[in-house]
């Protein structure tokens, strides 16, 4: 029996704490990267380069990436709920989405771990 | 899935030219713009993020895209995207554990996220841009 209302796209309750943690998340990471930045000795690339370099930078910066994708994911979706409504287009733009965060992920892993 | 949800009549008022947008209905619609736009753009700031922590060369090229008037002007576009989304975001997480739900303080809220976000924009993006 359906007798629930429901308007808006904001009804997957799971998607919407994910939402809530990897904004979180990404908040906490931007103040340990402004603090960081600022306890730099100086602003040259190499300095820069040094600080993603560094193991915990390196691991919360990825951290921060996954987050993001993970949060760009539910809120794209949000948007494309609100928008598009044929099923068909839908999934497609969904699966675009999908496949190309995935691959976003891959691309800063590459990065990180090249330093 | 559509046919499940229970269609509710609302009151539809959607002139553009008759809606006067309230404050904080402003701000929530520039958290759509920019998070949008961030997500647009991703594979711009991955490619920059990737040379900024490349060889020499790498940096060299960006700083070269980077000096394009052009370029700049939309990363300048993209700071304050960033920064209106996370002020915005920050605001919208206490409204969800109902930290200043009242309309005056929802109204202020919402102003200083405007305010903070755009003076953040031009001091960091004057530091960045004009050396
Ligand atoms: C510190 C960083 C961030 C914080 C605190 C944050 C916070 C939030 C919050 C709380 C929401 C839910 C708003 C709602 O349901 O009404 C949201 C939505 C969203 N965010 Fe973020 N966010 C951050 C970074 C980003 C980034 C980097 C992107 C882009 C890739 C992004 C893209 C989006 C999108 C597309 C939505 C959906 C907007 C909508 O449904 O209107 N966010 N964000």
């Amino acid at each position: 029996m359906q007798n629930r209302i429901v308007v808006g796209a904001h009804y997957g309750l799971r998607d919407w704490l994910a939402q809530r943690v990897t904004a979180t998340v990404m908040a906490l990471y931007t103040v340990f990267f402004v603090v960081n930045l600022f306890c730099l000795p100086e602003f040259s690339a190499e300095a820069w380069r040094a600080m993603f370099a560094g193991g915990f930078m390196r691991f919360a910066t990825f951290l921060f990436w996954l987050a993001l994708f993970f949060h760009a994911w539910v809120g794209v979706r949000d948007i494309f709920m609100d928008y598009i409504k044929p099923v068909g287009v839908r999934l497609i733009a969904h699966s675009v989405v999908a496949f190309l965060l995935i691959g976003y992920a891959g691309w800063a892993a590459q990065i990180l771990w090249r330093l | 899935m559509s046919d499940t949800t229970i269609k509710k009549p609302r009151p539809k008022h959607l002139d553009l030219k008759v809606i006067r947008l309230p404050l904080p209905g402003f701000v929530s619609i520039l958290h759509r713009v920019s998070g949008a736009g961030l997500f647009l753009m991703l594979p711009v700031l991955l490619w920059l993020f990737g040379s900024s922590v490349g060889g020499p060369e790498a940096v060299a090229q960006a700083k070269s895209v980077v000096a394009n008037p052009l370029v700049k002007l939309v990363l300048f576009g993209l700071l304050w995207a960033y920064l209106h989304h996370f002020c915005a975001g920050i605001r919208f997480l206490l409204l969800d554990m109902h930290k200043g739900l009242d309309l005056p303080t929802a109204r202020k809220s919402a102003g200083a996220v405007l305010v903070v976000s755009l003076t953040l924009t031009v001091l960091i993006g004057a530091k960045i841009f004009l050396g």
